[in-house]
């Protein structure tokens, strides 16, 4: 799960309008190719790296970044994925479901674990992803790659590694597909 | 709306029902992790009313909190004021105003959950009233088959015993049937209760015709403590017509499960044996009721939705 706010629930209901294309497909793509050299670069190889991807938006990305390192140094990386839902802090204040179950079969003690979602914003998420995994193990390292930073910080968290830093209102939403990614508004939210 | 208590099945729905499998996949991910437990519903306290006499039921909510890291409120009823004469609404009160956002409550007589609604606030969840209800083990018998099989629709479910004392049976019909299952009734006819003809269901007193082509085999305890009088001529002849022996456990097809919500009188309703056999889930019965009841409370306390308070989960 990304951003609250994102993932119109049931409950709020609304749609996702897009207002402007941020990204293309070809940026993405490019952006993940650039992230993946940086992780390389920072930790050395790939040697100990962990990809978790963050349930739902932050998966297909942790899969694409396995899929450009297995290319660069021929070697396959494990992909998690966690979803943080029980790990929340607005557990009770709004209707938190989760996303699909959490599948992380590895011990994570003194592995390297790369965090990936598609969106940072208040850094919530990113908050409880942390309590999750120390419950997994003591990482190395814990570190965090997204593609979006839109700023509005609650937290002292900052990512490693940055698709792109996008400035935003706090109403507005970023929609982060592999064709793309776009800033738009959320329509018809029953209030 | 979805309703604030789970009281019985009709409390959930389909949906009710399929929201908590679904949250049940992700607390049986929880249970194989290396420390099994989530801060999900930290600062929620959950008291047990037990007014009858539990180990499964009782040890497995109690797990279940603590791994939802909840704070419980124990309360027996052998050593409380309930000995000095203090009134069910009483009791209830008392816990409600030291601050529960659940109860759960187990009774012999039916209704009490309807009943506590009125004198607190908070959810409440049914462990058992008299012969009326028993909606969490539905809800984990649901778990371990629609585990086995994928799907509960359209699975023949033969449950064998005594449908008469069993709660058990009441809400398992009302779940399997909500589900979309076929369900059949093997009973003699005193362990039946006197009117069937509203229920969804078919009744059968050939056993061994109706298991042959069964996708689950649910058999039920006989409740001695519940019986006050004769109702077989005698448990021999019991085991002989209504039993699960060694010999029809073994005629059963290969994919037929054996399921059995314990305590198991071994030697009466099923042989001693069976339950060892590879297709009775006895125990994976056990160790999913943590994890659904893990759900059921997680449904409760911690969606933040807003529930209804009469309990009407059609919207």
């Amino acid at each position: 799960m990304a951003d609250s706010e994102r993932t119109p629930t049931p409950l709020n209901g609304g749609v996702f309008v897009a207002r402007s294309e941020i990204m293309d497909a070809d940026g993405v793509r490019r952006a993940l190719w650039r992230m993946s050299h940086e992780i390389l670069e920072q930790n050395k190889g790939i040697r100990d790296i962990i990809l978790v991807g963050l349930e739902t938006g932050g998966v297909h990305l942790a899969r694409k970044l396995a899929i450009n390192l297995l290319e660069i140094e021929g070697e396959e990386i494990p992909v998690g994925t966690l979803d943080v839902a029980f790990y929340r802090d607005d557990i009770g204040i709004r209707p938190v479901i989760p996303g699909n179950p959490t599948d992380l079969p590895f011990d994570l003690t003194s592995r390297v674990v790369v965090l990936v979602d598609d969106v940072l914003f208040t850094g919530r998420t990113i908050r409880a992803a942390m309590d999750a995994i120390v419950d997994f193990g003591r990482p190395a390292a814990v570190q965090l790659a997204v593609m979006i930073d839109r700023g509005h910080r609650e937290l002292p968290i900052r990512p490693d590694y940055v698709g792109k830093n996008l400035p935003t209102r706090r109403d507005e939403l970023v929609d982060v597909q592999e064709g793309g990614v776009w800033l738009g508004d959320l329509e018809g939210v029953d209030s | 709306m979805k309703s604030k208590h789970i009281r019985g099945i009709d409390d959930l729905g389909k949906e009710g029902i399929q929201e908590i499998l679904s949250l049940s996949d992700h607390f049986f991910e929880v249970s194989t992790r290396r420390i099994p437990k989530v801060p999900a519903l930290r600062g929620r306290t959950i008291a047990w009313l037990f007014y009858e006499n539990s180990t499964r039921t009782r040890l497995s909510f109690e797990t279940a909190a603590k791994r939802l890291s909840a704070d419980s409120m124990n309360f027996s009823v052998s050593s409380s004021s309930v000995k000095k004469g203090e009134s069910l609404r009483d009791t209830v009160e008392t816990v409600s105003a030291m601050g529960v956002d659940a109860i759960v409550v187990r009774h012999s007589s039916t209704g009490v959950p309807w009943l506590l609604p009125k004198w607190t606030d908070a959810s409440i969840i049914n462990a058992g009233d008299g012969a009326h209800e028993h909606p969490t083990q539905s809800l984990l018998d649901c778990y371990t088959i629609q585990k086995q099989f994928g799907d509960i629709e359209g699975k023949k479910i033969v449950i064998v015993g005594d449908i008469k004392h069993s709660r058990v049976a009441r809400s398992n019909i009302l779940a399997f049937k909500t589900m979309g299952a076929e369900i059949v009734l093997v009973a003699p006819r005193t362990l039946l209760p006197v009117d069937t003809s509203s229920w969804p269901v078919e009744i059968s007193e050939d056993l061994d015709g109706s298991i042959a082509d069964a996708d689950v085999v649910y058999m039920l305890r006989m409740q001695l403590e519940r019986q006050k009088e004769a109702f077989v001529p005698s448990l021999r002849e019991y085991t002989n017509d209504f039993g699960l022996t060694l010999e029809r456990a073994q005629k059963l097809p290969k994919h037929t499960i054996i399921m059995h919500p314990g305590p198991m009188n071994r030697g009466v309703e099923i042989a001693s044996d069976v339950p060892e056999l590879d297709n009775a889930v006895v125990t994976n019965q056990v160790s999913n009721g943590v994890i659904v009841r893990m759900a059921v409370l997680y449904f409760l306390l911690g969606s933040g939705a807003e529930l209804s308070e009469d309990g009407n989960s059609n919207e």
